[in-house]
Parts: structure tokens; C-alpha cells; sequence
């Protein structure tokens, strides 16, 4: 062979040439992220790297995919999880509101040939498809319900059956639904998110006239709490003696009514006073 | 390929040791021959046989002119280099390209990962390891490549911003503005690389989703007010449960509200219910310093009777008659006072004109307590 070669090094120049494009041709590089359908002259005959349920990372159909030169083609199709972002739909509850939807759902492309056969092998294509589906589906699921359920259909299984049912149609795509969340679920815009800040602000007006009539309540209460105990001090201390609290309080009486209460300017007072008064009884020296 | 230039090579070492071989066998690739003769024809018209089996062809000068055959030179003629120069020196060419080959191998086997990082590496596509922090070795490029990932890193992505109101609607069907940031990071480089198409909207879409799912959960209230904190690791707890069910490999470290409040539309009524709130404390408050006061000048009577009446007990009649009495000076004491005789109007002190107030002295401070002592 060694001979052959020196002998005829052009000729054996071009033969290793054309092995080598016919290796490399032969051979090709399958990522994790991709599978392919190798196609025969348009006929699909196998798939590489398909995804399957449940497989390990690394031990997947990635690798080095053999073909048949300048016969078989690969087409790569997706294989990670991919979405469909829905554009916003309106959807009428069963009590006549109006909620605007924004959903997405995720999909992974489980049946390459299949995908590649009704979606001519692009993965828009079938996005493509598949929203306004979505878009019908979650109208029609969504409008069963009364409009305080639509604000978190999660929780009642709504979006399952809504993702049940896209993926009866993803199924003709090859593709499988993993899963449907609304984004946004917003009023629209105009006379329903007007009518709701309006009932909004009825009740902050309403709360805030309650908060105030209960503190004016509760004041209320106090000062006759106040007043209650101060009788209660009160009627525990003079009641010891009535008659001397009666002279008590009336000396204490006469002071502040004719001298002032000592703080301020004192009242002004002139007393003209006959000697039978008592106080001066002394007067007349008997 | 490589068959031939080993071939050669091997040639090169039994037949043709007269050659000056600077060149110890590299391991690089094949591409790479080491025959590095200088009687060799190189930039000469090379006829289909030049070596006449006196000296080896070299792999290189196959390549050569498989090449020029390639690129539609002119058949069988290996002036191909002739654009360097008429005798470009051959033993620089060939260690030029050595040296590049042995480039190529050292960037391409030698990964230097940093802390944060980890290096996934695939096999002809195919996973195979994943390279912790370090220098990690790997087969050259076009067999073994590295992904590197930085998993440290905690990434943010911001929802809602305090230019643009984000609505949402709660539980009680009132709608609230609400800005927040996910923070996150990766946890399984090779499934964030492998399982996601879109990584990041993936995350931003999930967060919107279970932000709207978790308040429409909370009451207006609870969501402005005080459950802020249940529902930041609601969503987070609601976040991670998604993105773990699509393989993501992605660990959501934190959800954070930044911004909770009613939309502006409302937001008058809002600050009316506060300053209501205000306004009831203000009156609670009030009240509540009156009942203080009158507590304590209540306290205050009764005790300061208490101790009158104690002494008024020991001695009830003088007692008595000394108060009356020292009450009587005090009063009569600050006041203009008239004594009229009657029935002969004699008054024993002038009397001044009634209704006209005489400047009074000042009365001393008259404490009825003091009375009792």
C-alpha cells in the first residue's frame, strides 16, 4: 500500500480525499438538544436522539449518528421544552364579567416523524398551530366558570383540562402539552376596571367612616369609664362621713369661689356682711 | 489521513535518516507531518513522481497538492507555495505549524473552570461529565467540548417596575400594583442547558404565573399589609415546583415584593382610610388622657379628704371650728368687706362704691388642705 501511495501520489491524494468527505459526510454530530429524522431521498428512516421519557442526561441517543452518504439527510427537530405564548384573549365568565387572558403552555416534541410529517419540520409551525387552539380551549373552559373561580383556575384542575385538551391536538403534532398557566388575568381595560376602582374606593370610603366611628366609640366609652371610677374614688371617700365632707366641701367652696383658685386672678369680691353673722358673733364682745 | 502521515513519518525515520529531523514526533494531529527535508522540492514544479523512491514523500506534500487539486489549481503542479516567496524556508513553515497545532491541543484539552463555574462536557454531542472548579483535561476539540456555567451566580429578574403599574387581581377582587424580583441560580448546568429552550422567558413566565396564582389567593389587605412575607415564599415554593416539573435545573433563591399597593387610581380613598385610621387614634388617645386626669384628681380629692378627716376624727369640734375659721380669714382676708349694722346703717368700715371692683391684692394661694393642719 506504502508503494501504491509514493507511486501514484495524486491518485492516492484523491482517493483518501474523497473517503474523508465520505467519513465526514457519513458521520454526524447528534446534540442533547436535538433530535433527528434521517430521511432516505425524502423517505424518513430512522430517528436519532428521540426523546423518551424519563432518560438520563448522557445516555440519550446523543453522540455520533451514521448515514449513508450523499443518500440520507438529517432534519433536527427540538427536543428541549419549548412554549407557546398565547396572544391575550377575552373571556366571558358565567356571570357576565369580562376577564382578559394571557396564557402560555409548554410542549416538548415527542414524536419527531410525526412533527416532521404534519409541520413540515419546524417548530413554529406547530406553535403556530397550536395557539389558537389553546386560545379556544381556555375560552371555552374558562367561560363555565363563575368569574371569582377564574382567578386561580390552578387550583381547581381548570387549566388541567384545558391542557388535557390541547393535548389531544398536540398529539397530531408530535408534540406532548407538559403544562398551561394563565400569566395575567386582568379586567379590561374601560368600564370594567373602571367599575372596579369605583367599588374599590366605596369601600375604602365606607372603612374609613366605620375606623372613625369606632374610635369616636371607643373614646366615648373611656371618658365614661373615667368618669365612672372617678365617682367610685369619690363616693369611697366622702361616704366615710357625709356631714363632714358637706362642711368640708363648703369651706373649700367659699375659698375658690371668692378668692379664685389661687392660680389665676382672684375673683373679685366684696362682701358686706351683717355683725349677726356668725362668723362675727364675737363682735358684739359678749 | 493519519495513516498516511504516520506512514510517512515512519519512512521518513528508516529510510531517510539523512534528513536533519529538528523535529521530535508530536502527538498534535495528523495534519501535522513532521518530514522536514531539504532536499525535498519544495516551490519546484513537482512532477507526479518526484521523489523517485529516493526520498520519502512527506504526508504534508500529499495534503498540499490534494489540496491545490481541490481548489481547481492547475493539475499536477505543485507551485502552490510559490505565493510565498520563490524558497520559502521550510523547517519555519513547518514549525510554525506545530506550534499551532500544539496550540490548539493545549486550549482545547485544558479547561480552566473558575469557582462558580462548572464545565459540562459533551462527547460528539453527547453529555458526558460535568468539570468541577479547577483545571479539567478533556480530549481536543472537535471530539470533547466544554460548556462553561456559572451556578454561583445569583441571577434577578425584575417584574414590574415603579414606572408601570403591574396588575393583578386579588382574592377579594380588588386589583393591586405589585413589582417584585425573582432571584435565582443554576443548579444542574447540564438540564438548564439541555431541557429548556428558553431559560430565562421560562422563568420570567413561571414567576408572572404563580405571582397571579398565589395573590388571587390573599385578600387586598393582606396582600399590602402584613402577608407580604407568606406570599414572597408562596410563589417561590410555587416557582420551584414548576420549573422542577420541566427539568429546568434551575433553584429559585429568593421571590422579593418590592412594591405592594393599590393602583394609583384608588389610592386617595387609600390615604383616607389611613388618616381615618389617625383620626380614631387621635380621639382614643384624647380620651384616654382625660381618663388619666380625672383618675388622678380623683385620687387626689379623695386622699387629701382621707387625711382631713383622719385629724377631724381625733378632734371632730375644734377641728371644725379651726377650719371654718382659717377659711373665713382666707377669704375675708383678700376681699373688700363691708359690716352693716342693721337696722341703724352704721357702717364700721367704708364703704366703697358698690359694683365699682377695688383693686384686690393678690390672695395668698389658699389651700383648703392646709386648713386642716
Amino acid at each position: 500500500m506504502i508503494d501504491f501511495v509514493r507511486r501514484h501520489t495524486l491518485a492516492s491524494g484523491f482517493i483518501a480525499f474523497v473517503l474523508l468527505i465520505a467519513i465526514f459526510s457519513s458521520v454526524s454530530v447528534v446534540p442533547e438538544t436535538r433530535q433527528g429524522i434521517v430521511t432516505s431521498f425524502g423517505k424518513p428512516v430512522r430517528i436519532v436522539n428521540r426523546f423518551k421519557q424519563g432518560e438520563q442526561i448522557g445516555q440519550t441517543g446523543a453522540g455520533l449518528a451514521f448515514r449513508i452518504p450523499f443518500v440520507e439527510r438529517i432534519d433536527w427537530i427540538d427536543k428541549r421544552v419549548r412554549d407557546i405564548d398565547m396572544e391575550r384573549q377575552q373571556v366571558l365568565s358565567t356571570d357576565q364579567l369580562r376577564l382578559e387572558v394571557d396564557a402560555f403552555a409548554r410542549y416538548r416534541i415527542v414524536d419527531p416523524l410525526r412533527m416532521y410529517i404534519a409541520a413540515r419540520g419546524r417548530e413554529e409551525n406547530v406553535e403556530t398551530a397550536l395557539r389558537p387552539i389553546l386560545g379556544s380551549q381556555l375560552r371555552n373552559e374558562l367561560g363555565k366558570r363563575p368569574f371569582a373561580s377564574l382567578l386561580s383556575p390552578e387550583r381547581e384542575g381548570v387549566m388541567e383540562n384545558i391542557r388535557i385538551g390541547l393535548n389531544r391536538a398536540a398529539r397530531q403534532y408530535g408534540a406532548e402539552i407538559i403544562d398551561v398557566r394563565i400569566k395575567k388575568a386582568d379586567l379590561p381595560s374601560g368600564t370594567p376596571l373602571e367599575s372596579a376602582y369605583e367599588r374599590m374606593r366605596s369601600a375604602r370610603t365606607q372603612e374609613a367612616r366605620s375606623i372613625r366611628a369606632e374610635g369616636s366609640k371607643r373614646a366615648q366609652i373611656i371618658r365614661a369609664e373615667a368618669d365612672a371610677l372617678a365617682a367610685q374614688t369619690y363616693a369611697a371617700a366622702f361616704g366615710k362621713d357625709p356631714e363632714f365632707y358637706d362642711f368640708y366641701r363648703a369651706m373649700q367652696s367659699y375659698q375658690t369661689t371668692f378668692l379664685g383658685d389661687g392660680k389665676n386672678q382672684p375673683a373679685n369680691t366684696n362682701i358686706v356682711m351683717s355683725p349677726d353673722n356668725s362668723y362675727l358673733k364675737e363682735f358684739s364682745g359678749r | 489521513m493519519t495513516i498516511y502521515s504516520w506512514a510517512g513519518r515512519v519512512r521518513g525515520l528508516f529510510a531517510d535518516n539523512k534528513g536533519p529531523w529538528g523535529t521530535p514526533p508530536s502527538g498534535g494531529g495528523g495534519d501535522t507531518p513532521p518530514g522536514n527535508e531539504p532536499q525535498s522540492p519544495w516551490g519546484q514544479p513537482a512532477k507526479p513522481r518526484p521523489t523517485g523512491g529516493r526520498s520519502s514523500v512527506s504526508s504534508l506534500d500529499d495534503f498540499l497538492k490534494k489540496s491545490r487539486g481541490r481548489l481547481g489549481g492547475g493539475g499536477g503542479s505543485g507551485r502552490g507555495f510559490g505565493g510565498m516567496g520563490g524558497r520559502p524556508d521550510r523547517s519555519l513553515f513547518v514549525w510554525g505549524a506545530i506550534g499551532l497545532a500544539a496550540l490548539w491541543f493545549l486550549f482545547t484539552t485544558m479547561h480552566v473552570i473558575a469557582p462558580e463555574e462548572r464545565g459540562v462536557v459533551t462527547r460528539f454531542g453527547r453529555y458526558s461529565h460535568t468539570l468541577g472548579p479547577g483545571v479539567g483535561l478533556t480530549l481536543p476539540s472537535p471530539i470533547d467540548r466544554v460548556q462553561k456555567v456559572n451556578v454561583e451566580e445569583i441571577r434577578e429578574i425584575a417584574l414590574g417596575s415603579a414606572a408601570e403599574e403591574t396588575l393583578m387581581l386579588t382574592g377579594d377582587q380588588n386589583i393591586i400594583d405589585i413589582a417584585y424580583q425573582v432571584r435565582w441560580n443554576i443548579r444542574d448546568p447540564e438540564q438548564f442547558l439541555y431541557e429548556l429552550a428558553a431559560p430565562e422567558d421560562t422563568i420570567r413566565q413561571v414567576a408572572e404565573s404563580a405571582m397571579r396564582q398565589v395573590v388571587a389567593q390573599f385578600s387586598l389587605n393582606d396582600a399590602i399589609g402584613n402577608q407580604r412575607g407568606q406570599i414572597e415564599s408562596r410563589v417561590q415554593e410555587e416557582m420551584q415546583q414548576t420549573l422542577d416539573s420541566y427539568d429546568s435545573g434551575v433553584v429559585i433563591q429568593g421571590v422579593a415584593v418590592r412594591q405592594a399597593d393599590p393602583p394609583a387610581a384608588v389610592n386617595e380613598a387609600f390615604k383616607d382610610v389611613t388618616a381615618a385610621q389617625q383620626d380614631a387614634q387621635r380621639e382614643v388617645n384624647g380620651s384616654n388622657a382625660y381618663a388619666l386626669q380625672l383618675r388622678q384628681i380623683a385620687q387626689g380629692e379623695a386622699t387629701a379628704f382621707d387625711k382631713v378627716y383622719e385629724q377631724y376624727r381625733l378632734a371632730p369640734e375644734v377641728t371644725r371650728r379651726r377650719m371654718y375659721y382659717e377659711t373665713m380669714e382666707r377669704v375675708l382676708r383678700g376681699v373688700d368687706k363691708t359690716i352693716v349694722e342693721t337696722p341703724g346703717v352704721t357702717p364700721y368700715l367704708p364703704l366703697p362704691q358698690m359694683g365699682r371692683p377695688a383693686p384686690a391684692a393678690p390672695a395668698a394661694p389658699a389651700q383648703p388642705q392646709g386648713a386642716g393642719r
